[in-house]
């Protein structure tokens, strides 16, 4: 029987869940509202939050002062790229981990995700002296490379899980009607595949869009993303709070928006497996 | 042709031997099932030939090249899964398309037998449709479609039967035994259901822990299990195996009656017992009979008219001429 649900109890509900859903938005809502404010309304005590002189002052200092695009390219090919490469190798190896796997599988997929468990810190030293011993500090390419390298795990681990669902029979059903690996994986696999590697993707982007941690300590200007636009803003003559918030909300924007428009495919991608 | 041979075929997952080294010969347009408990390896013998797993030991050749190392793709043979392995994101068409797109087969040909096995097999309608928008038995159907269109040596059917209804299975059952008689091609079938075995096959191949335990006609395997496995395993009922002093009275260790070859009396007969349940089916009775010592609850299939219940007393007479004698390994005593 399905469990009864009174109306008053699912009024309730979405009340609780719209507080909920509020409280974890309302810093990014802050954000958003301090960026119209004036410094001196952003640090006013008690806050104002919706009655004070609407301004796009701060947007325009920001854009006069650092050159937004240029950070906003480095964000888009760092997380592009890296998300690229990432599935490149993270599609045959999450492959042959799910249909052809040996004794030590599980294994490697678990130190592959030990690794996430690991603080990034841990591991500052020995990669930033490797940037600077390979003369690649600073370097787009080579942040390319540690970004996918980051997130890997978590890539190799999500399409592994949607491999896993594809049933084994279907690959062998095409294999007794005359498919060769290649025409396996491409008219059977891979289509079969498309949402999950969909959604893969659009994780990934997001996760290497928001990356600071190797983003900040890697790159001083030519690669510098978003991450370090935004934090160019917290110092060093002191706190500008309103232009803090504007340069964030020009930064988080684009992911916002992108990640509005997929929250359908997102939301599939990070329960597939767990609900069918 | 769809001439199979099994020489010394021997298949082990890491230590564990799934199938002995075993022997089979599977003639041209011959319709085999190969039945037996769970777990039997009846499922595994029939991914070796497909090629689907690879043999341990042992030649398996098919009309008359060693295929033993050919891949599934090159073996021309097509199989018929218990899931029925449709590609989900295909039409009917694209589906039964799929192994002549493979096989590089002409437009206007794919197209011809396309229409031709669809309207053999009823999916005209549906040629549109995605496997998902289609019952359970229109799927199998293109699964079979899918099948027949390669032309293949033999077919292979791995439990097709098993995730459709009770009725719909008989239906099932008997278009797949007309496929049969109207392509004349070699079909190998697996089933744990010894009644789809009875019904379908020209050979059965009695299977237990890998090791072949008959190969025989259907009504061979009636008529003369070779052993007490065989004998518990082939019929509906099962048929009843006597041990203790009533087998010893035949000098044999076991014996073995069918439900249908005991008489059964309320007044007088050879063995007395009590009745436990008993199934009115209508047409047959079937008695489960207690306290006959050897063999507990002993079964009888009696006419639909006969009327007892429970608890009654009744007398069982075996027909003589129907017995079956085993040895103490269990083994027919000729």
């Amino acid at each position: 029987m399905a469990r009864a649900v009174t109306t008053q109890r699912k009024a309730i509900n979405t009340a609780i869940a719209w507080i909920v859903g509020l409280l974890i938005f309302f810093p990014i809502l802050w954000t958003i509202l301090t960026s119209f404010k004036t410094e001196a309304e952003a640090i006013a005590n008690p806050p104002v939050f919706l009655f004070f002189d609407w301004t796009l002052e701060n947007y325009g200092v920001v854009q006069e002062r650092s050159n937004y695009m240029r950070f906003l390219w480095n964000s888009v090919f760092l997380a592009g790229g890296s998300t690229l490469l990432g599935i490149i190798i993270a599609v045959p190896a999450a492959w042959s981990m799910a249909f052809v796997p040996s004794k030590r599988t599980k294994d490697i997929l678990l130190w592959m995700l030990s690794t996430k468990m690991l603080p990034a810190v841990g591991v500052l030293y020995p990669i930033y002296l490797l940037c600077i011993r390979l003369g690649v500090l600073d370097n787009r390419f080579a942040l390319v490379v540690v970004l996918m390298l980051i997130n890997l795990p978590i890539i190799v681990w999500m399409l592994y899980t949607y491999f896993k669902e594809i049933p084994g029979e279907i690959l062998e059903a095409a294999r007794m009607d005359g498919a060769g690996l290649k025409e396996e994986l491409l008219y059977v696999l891979t289509p079969m595949a498309v949402p999950g590697i969909a959604s893969t993707i659009l994780l990934n982007f997001i996760l290497a869009w928001n990356e600071a941690f190797w983003t900040l300590n890697l790159t001083s200007v030519d690669a510098a993303p978003l991450t370090a636009f935004i934090a160019s803003y917290s110092s060093p003559e002191g706190l500008f709070f309103a232009k803090l918030s504007a340069a964030s909300t020009m930064a988080i924007a684009p992911i916002l928006i992108l990640g509005w428009f997929s929250q359908k495919q997102l939301v599939r991608g990070l329960t597939f497996g767990a609900v069918k | 042709m769809g001439q199979i041979t099994l020489e010394n075929v021997q298949k082990k997952f890491g230590e564990v031997e799934v199938i002995p080294p075993l022997n089979l010969e599977i003639n041209d347009g011959e319709f085999v099932v190969f039945v037996g408990p769970s777990g039997c390896g009846k499922s595994t013998l029939l991914r070796l030939i497909a090629g689907l797993e690879d043999v341990t030991g042992g030649q398996i050749t098919i009309d008359g090249a060693d295929a033993t190392n050919v891949p599934p793709a090159k073996r021309s043979l097509a199989m018929v899964f218990q899931s029925y392995a449709l590609y989900p994101h295909m039409t009917v068409r694209k589906n039964i398309a799929f192994p002549m797109r493979m096989a590089g087969v002409d437009q206007a040909e794919q197209n011809r037998r396309i229409e031709s096995a669809a309207a053999a097999l009823n999916l005209t309608d549906y040629l549109d449709r995605r496997p998902g928008q289609l019952s359970g038995g229109q799927r199998q159907r293109v699964a079979i479609g899918r099948a027949i269109v390669r032309e293949p040596a033999a077919f292979l059917f791995d439990e097709p039967l098993s995730n459709l209804d009770a009725a719909l299975r008989v239906g099932m059952r008997m278009e797949i035994g007309e496929l049969h008689k109207k392509l004349a091609t070699t079909m190998i079938y697996v089933t744990h259901d010894q009644v789809e075995a009875m019904t379908m096959a020209d050979k059965i191949v009695v299977l237990r822990a890998g090791h072949i335990e008959q190969v025989g006609s259907p009504l061979e395997l009636y008529r003369a299990p070779q052993n007490t496995f065989v004998a518990g395993f082939i019929g509906s009922p099962k048929m009843n195996l006597i041990e203790g002093a009533a087998a010893a009275e035949h000098n044999a260790a076991t014996i073995g009656i069918r439900p249908e070859h005991l008489d059964v009396s309320t007044t007088e007969g050879k063995w007395q017992g009590t009745v436990g349940v008993a199934e009115h089916l209508g047409s047959d009775t079937f008695i489960h009979i207690h306290g006959i010592p050897g063999c507990d609850p002993m079964t009888v299939r009696a006419g639909g008219e006969v009327d007892v219940r429970h608890g009654d007393t009744v007398y069982l007479t075996p027909q003589e001429q129907h017995l079956h004698r085993f040895d103490a390994n269990g083994q027919r005593i000729a």
